[in-house]
């Protein structure tokens, strides 16, 4: 058991390929990010079979990484004594506007909820609770944390588990054979070492994808990450997997959410949490207008997209209206805010704003592909597995089922384990690291993700910083970012597409200065790859079924008829092809579906 | 954005296999200077504001600053970490000074 430190970083970066260090480990188990889910695949791992050795790949460092490392203020779902897994399957449901989800996804998950919560708080999560000793609800499904410290104490259970980590390794590349995966590339970004993780079986849980899409806030100021998701998780792990093959699901339900403005920042703290109603300029209540939808408990695309219309029609700007809190809802409404985005305390601070005397503005997000509050993601199996065979998901990684949010993905870490310790057992051997097909694929792999410091920081090429914001530029004007309040349409996408073939075609220009620089290389060529699929999923969805999501101006309706399913796309490892096409819904929880 | 790292507090964690804000930035943004023995953001526009070094840096050192476009200069946001416990002081533009404390851990 070890928790490799990530070491000061080295300027002497290798001069060619053949300088390049690799390292070749082995293992039982490899997973791919240490974030939310990744800890729990890592404990649940060692629980089934101690013997197991378990390797967690981690770009950051475990304790303060992926999309928990500021903290958190909420868990969004624990099933309450009166409710069953299939209510929260119905609400979940609810919340997509009736669907489609994967109703089999959302039910096994749900069932294992509650303990995993649980496991957080015998580890140590303070989680609040009334003078009865009862958790304390702040919605119909979410319950109240101290969560400061939520990460460092994931972290630290996966640690005590006897994973191996190692920190400031960035996955890159997913190892193949025959069609089955057999682990992953990474590079470390503090001494230049190329990493061949081989396993008999992965676990990918690399959290969703951010920064595809500029954000508002990126202008003319000197904060181009102030998002919502945290910004370093770029979608490498999906860029993984659809270059060899493995089949993404719903990318284009993207999540968009209102937040904050000019400092994203969460609001279901505020409006759900203390109940402050949204606002427009007017002083109307905004979910008002939305009554006959459900009001207030809309679902969550509809809040989302909410204030965003009132802008669109001339009744911005739009505020969650805080006037009325009692001083010491103010103060609790802070520390959730100090626990979760400790920041935005410090940008009201910096507004001088008294939200008794002023209430908070709120906007509409960049989106994000994720698989834990929408369904973008990999297609799993039940037992968590993608098409590609060896190749396991888990949390924003995966696909198909919504409203996961910690909870969800940490009981999904454990179903993700376990589907991958069965398989591993029933696997065929594995070819050696010297087999020529093998040692070839590393070398390819090695001399891809290498390139751009080959090319040196002399190099007339492009920067990653660069080539990043031109897809972001690209991608909010055309693919439905928030300056077009999300909006898109079968020609702004096919514009869309063919700039995305041209930085494509453009990979071949990027330098790198140093590791560091190498590291947003990459990035940027996976942040491009992954906008590739998500214009093809906008594209194959010709309706609007979740309007602020997913919008087509030239498509306005939804079209059960011909949508009511899945949009998936799968790009052919050989030809480069991406083929977008349809799975049926399947119902398997009672009820009725379309009430919204 | 921002961390500011204030120079006269920082000894760059010497000793330690990496600073202890290299080690907690999720971004890999934090470097300790190879001349000065300063620690340093380097790249200021990829900060996400999470203060995952300002809580973690020994020193005191590091503050985390909303960037001018986006709020008034200036106002000032300070973790104490202890055991099982955090205090926040927060100041405002106008001086308004607001303390903050809570249990964020249940046991170590």
């Amino acid at each position: 058991m070890a928790n490799r430190p990530g070491g000061r970083r080295t300027t002497v970066t290798p001069k060619n390929l053949a300088e390049v260090r690799v390292e070749v480990v082995e293992c039982d188990l490899l997973i791919i990010g240490g974030g939310n889910a990744g800890c729990f695949v890592a404990v649940e791992a060692a629980k089934q079979n101690p013997s197991l050795k378990v390797v967690i790949m981690e770009k950051a460092e475990i304790m303060r990484s992926g999309a928990c490392s500021a903290g958190m203020d909420a868990i969004n779902t624990y099933i309450p004594e009166d409710k069953t897994p299939e209510d929260l399957v119905r609400w979940s449901r609810d919340q997509v506007g009736g669907g489609p989800l994967r109703e089999d996804l959302a039910l096994s998950n749900a069932r294992e909820l509650n303990e995993a919560v649980d496991d957080l708080e015998r580890w140590g999560l303070p989680i609040l609770r009334d003078e009865n000793g009862k958790i304390r609800y702040r919605g119909k499904w979410d319950i109240s944390i101290h969560g400061e410290q939520l990460k460092p104490i994931m972290a630290e259970k996966a640690v005590e588990s006897g994973a191996e980590v190692y920190n400031r390794v960035a996955g890159t590349g997913l190892l193949m054979d025959q069609g089955r995966c057999v682990g992953a590339t990474g590079l470390h970004v503090r001494n230049g070492t190329f990493y061949v993780f081989r396993a008999k079986a992965t676990v990918v849980s690399t959290g969703g994808a951010g920064t595809l899409y500029k954000s508002y806030t990126a202008d003319s100021t000197n904060s181009g990450a102030q998002i919502w998701m945290c910004p370093y998780c770029v979608g490498s792990g999906y860029a993984m997997g659809f270059r060899q093959g493995a089949e993404l699901s719903s990318l284009e339900q993207r999540w968009v959410a209102t937040r904050t403005k000019d400092f994203c920042g969460p609001v279901d703290t505020i409006s759900v949490g203390y109940k402050a109603p949204i606002i427009n300029c007017k002083g109307e209540k905004v979910m008002s207008r939305y009554a006959h939808l459900g009001g207030d408990a809309a679902p969550r695309y509809i809040r989302a997209n909410a204030p965003m219309e009132e802008w669109l029609v001339g009744r911005g700007p739009c505020y969650c209206d805080t006037r009325n809190m009692a001083p010491d809802k103010v103060t609790a409404m802070m520390t959730d805010y100090l626990n979760e985005r400790p920041s935005f305390v410090l940008f009201l601070a910096s507004r001088g704003q008294d939200v008794t005397k002023e209430p908070i503005e709120i906007y509409g997000s960049d989106p994000y592909i994720l698989g834990g509050h929408t369904m973008g993601g990999f297609w799993v199996d039940i037992e968590r597995m993608t098409t590609v065979p060896g190749l396991f998901a888990a949390g924003e990684t995966a696909g198909g089922n919504p409203n996961k949010f910690v909870g969800g993905c940490a009981a999904e870490g454990k179903l993700a384990a376990r589907g991958a310790i069965a398989y591993m057992k029933a696997a065929g051997p594995m070819p050696g690291p010297a087999d020529p097909a093998f040692a070839s694929q590393v070398e390819a792999e090695k001399s891809r993700v290498f390139a751009p410091l080959m090319r040196g920081a002399e190099y007339d090429g492009v920067t990653p910083r660069e080539m990043k914001e031109r897809l972001q530029r690209l991608m909010d004007e055309y693919a439905g970012g928030t300056s077009q309040f999300y909006r898109t349409n079968e020609e702004r996408l096919d514009y869309a597409l063919k700039h995305i073939a041209i930085l494509q075609d453009q990979f071949k220009f990027l330098k790198a200065a140093d590791l560091h620089e190498l590291m947003e290389a990459n990035e940027t060529m996976d942040r491009v790859d992954v906008s590739e699929a998500v214009v093809h999923h906008l594209k194959a969805r010709r309706e609007t079924r979740w309007a602020g999501w997913q919008t087509r101006s030239d498509y306005p309706e939804r079209d059960d008829k011909n949508f009511d399913c899945f949009v998936e796309t799968r790009r052919d490892p050989k030809t480069g092809a991406v083929e977008a096409f349809t799975r049926p819904y399947e119902q398997i929880v009672s009820g009725e579906r379309m009430k919204a | 954005m921002p961390p500011k790292v204030q120079h006269h507090k920082c000894n760059g964690c010497a000793g330690l296999p990496e600073s202890r804000c290299e080690e907690a930035c999720p971004g890999d943004l934090m470097v300790v200077d190879e001349a000065t023995g300063k620690a340093y953001c380097r790249s200021t526009r990829d900060c996400w504001d999470c203060m995952s070094c300002t809580k973690a840096c020994p020193a005191a050192a590091i503050e985390t600053r909303i960037p001018y476009q986006l709020g008034y200069h200036k106002a000032s946001l300070r973790p104490i970490m202890g055991k099982d416990r955090i205090i926040w002081k927060c100041v405002d533009i106008h001086g308004q000074e607001t303390s903050y404390e809570y249990k964020n851990r249940l046991k170590r």
